[in-house]
């Protein structure tokens, strides 16, 4: 029974930790498709908008109005960032980009913490400090919350993609790019509007997940990474397959704390992205393609 | 023509002969001031790390976004070894270098079978591991809590205690690694290298080993890092993992870019410019924002990389460069653009 308490206690957490990596791991993807950049700034939206969350309730805000303002706060600060550094240098190499979205990471990290400080803040839970109990095993209402945050999420953006309009312009670029621009789709406002979206679900992340496990300046790095990893095991250019990888890597890591030795939880995760990276670069879920260049 | 070549030669050289004249002369004009001859080791340290991914960057064309797990292997080989297993240092500075070099070939063998951002990503995993490793395994890193008491390096059996032979030490280790850069650049080595950064498909199609040469770079570069972390291990006696995981990696690119990847100068003036703005900034901040605490010199590096790798990607020696081979407009230009490696990456097609 206790083993078996255990299990289901891992379990859960590790579908909360993942739902928070899937948000982010479909910004990656989103911006991915969309711009062929590789954000590594990503986690860095997550981290602002729990500190801005925070902050906007601790002013005496509405809980459901700071959520709304702080997502499209992040989003704005999205939007400059496309602008400001990656509209200026859109023809250098991909290195070069990659290098800029670190450095931008860096400006994140380092406004958060002059504006901030170091230490880690509480963000209250969105119902109350009540847990759920199911097979002896806690489980916060906050990770109920993660899980099905994420899942409606997922939905919406599945129906804003299918759907709208301006969601389909974005699929068609992600598709085509050049044929979308033949058939007068203006690519750099997608591109624009891919990185805000990539912000605003970054920024969703973090707000959730910040109730859980607080909010600091630094919180972002990490969320990124693994958002990233998750990204890169599933294909990077495929959505639900990058969902399915962020569960992967939430419940992996879990369960490896869990079970063996939290310290090597870093290294089993980022062990399973060189695997990935060296024998699936593609992603897990790829179809094998011809191409092997 | 030739004449004016031979002018530029000459103001070349003589430039260089004044520069190192000043780099040794340094200690006596700021009059043995411990801070900053303990700044121009730093920067020496740095600076040789900075080399070994000068050429990793500008001539082999790959980014390296964790550089500091080797640093990182050279300091805790030379502690361990000194420390625990009684090796002499100048032993455990070569054996950490070869172990750097061993890991490089191991970890390269896979990993440069990737492209772009693959191989971004997969040497940022190396470095993530490695920083689990230093952190997790306390019977040889001592853990979070740090490893104390690395004996000092000794020359003739006189140990080098203080700061200035140690100044004089990191700076001949950092001539010889521009010197050594600069010769492998314009070796047959460098030629591949420079063949891979144009186009990997038409070199390898002339019979270029591309894998070859980029695991070469590779490891050299892992070897500059190694020594620079042995040497910086003797130099503060006391290491803990903070000092090798991710950030630090990127402190190192970003002095790379800085000082630009196009030159073998460009490690060491990086180096000197990062860490010379890095104190300022600490001298300055706190002045205006007197709150500011911990790590807040992020933002400006941050903005510092953006800005540079948008309007001067070839970094401080590119633009240099440039203003000299515009003052002398010459025939020597072609020869210079022969041994001049792209920005970082190259080109997108």
């Amino acid at each position: 029974m206790e083993a078996w308490s255990q299990f289901v206690q891992l379990l859960f957490s590790g579908l909360t930790v993942g739902s928070i990596y899937a948000l982010v791991a479909l910004g990656f993807v989103i911006t991915y498709s969309v711009t062929g950049i590789l954000n590594l700034a990503q986690g860095d939206f997550a981290m602002l908008g729990a500190l801005l969350c925070m902050t906007f309730v601790n002013s005496g805000m509405p809980f459901v109005l700071a959520i709304g303002l702080s997502i499209a706060a992040v989003m704005a600060v999205g939007a400059l960032f496309e602008r400001l550094a990656i509209q200026p240098a859109r023809r250098s190499s991909v290195a070069v980009l990659i290098i800029i979205t670190i450095g931008a990471s860096f400006v994140f990290r380092g406004i958060a913490l002059l504006a901030w400080g170091t230490d880690p803040y509480a963000l209250r839970p969105f119902t109350g400090h009540g847990a759920l109990e199911v097979f002896g095993a806690v489980i916060q209402w906050q990770s109920v919350w993660a899980i099905v945050i994420s899942l409606a999420s997922f939905a919406a953006l599945h129906l804003f993609f299918q759907r709208t309009y301006i969601g389909k312009a974005v699929a068609a670029c992600v598709i085509n790019p050049f044929a979308a621009r033949l058939m007068g789709i203006d690519i750099r406002k997608m591109s624009l509007g891919a990185v805000a979206v990539s912000a605003g679900l970054g920024a969703l992340a973090g707000i959730v997940i910040a109730p859980i496990s607080g909010a600091s300046y630094d919180m972002g790095m990490m969320i990124g990474l693994k958002a990233f990893i998750a990204a890169v095991v599933g294909g990077l250019t495929n959505a639900p397959a990058a969902i399915a990888g962020a569960f992967l890597v939430g419940l992996l890591e879990s369960f490896a704390e869990g079970y063996l030795s939290s310290g090597y939880k870093e290294a089993i995760s980022f062990g399973l992205l060189l695997l990935v990276l060296l024998f699936m670069p593609n992603g897990l879920f790829a179809k094998m393609t011809g191409k092997r260049v | 023509m030739e004449q004016d070549q031979r002018m530029a030669d000459g103001w070349k050289r003589w430039l260089l002969l004044a520069g190192a004249a000043v780099w040794l002369g340094l200690p006596w004009l700021v009059f043995g001031n411990n801070y900053v001859l303990s700044t121009l080791i730093l920067i020496g340290l740095y600076a040789l790390v900075g080399t070994g991914m000068t050429l990793l960057m500008g001539y082999a064309g790959q980014i390296s976004l964790g550089q500091a797990a080797f640093y990182g292997i050279g300091a805790y080989a030379s502690a361990y070894l000194t420390a625990h297993a009684g090796w002499p240092a100048w032993l455990a500075l070569a054996a950490g270098a070869v172990l750097a070099a061993l890991v490089a070939l191991v970890v390269g063998i896979p990993v440069f079978r990737l492209r772009e951002h693959y191989l971004a990503l997969a040497t940022l995993g190396f470095g993530v591991i490695m920083f689990t490793f230093f952190k997790e395994w306390k019977g040889i890193t001592g853990g979070l809590n740090g490893f104390f008491g690395i004996p000092p390096i000794r020359i003739a059996g006189v140990p080098l205690q203080s700061d200035l032979p140690f100044y004089y030490l990191v700076s001949l280790f950092v001539l010889a690694g521009v010197w050594f850069a600069r010769n492998i650049v314009r070796s047959r080595v460098g030629r591949a290298l420079r063949a891979i950064h144009g186009s990997e498909v038409a070199a390898n199609s002339l019979g270029v080993n591309i894998t070859k040469y980029k695991l070469q770079i590779f490891m050299l570069s892992a070897v500059y890092a190694s020594i620079a972390g042995s040497l910086y291990a003797h130099y503060v006696t006391f290491i803990n993992p903070d000092l090798f995981g991710i950030v630090p990696s990127i402190y190192f690119l970003i002095m790379v870019v800085i000082g630009g990847a196009g030159s073998v100068w460009g490690g060491l003036i990086g180096a000197a410019v990062y860490v010379c703005l890095g104190e300022w900034l600490k001298a300055v901040v706190p002045l205006l924002l007197p709150d500011a605490g911990g790590e807040f010199e992020i933002v400006f590096f941050g903005l510092l990389l953006v800005i540079m790798l948008i309007y001067m990607p070839n970094g401080l020696t590119g633009v240099a460069l440039k203003g000299w081979r515009r003052f002398w407009k010459t025939g020597w230009r072609r020869q210079v653009d022969s041994h001049k490696a792209r920005s970082i990456g190259g080109e997108r097609g």
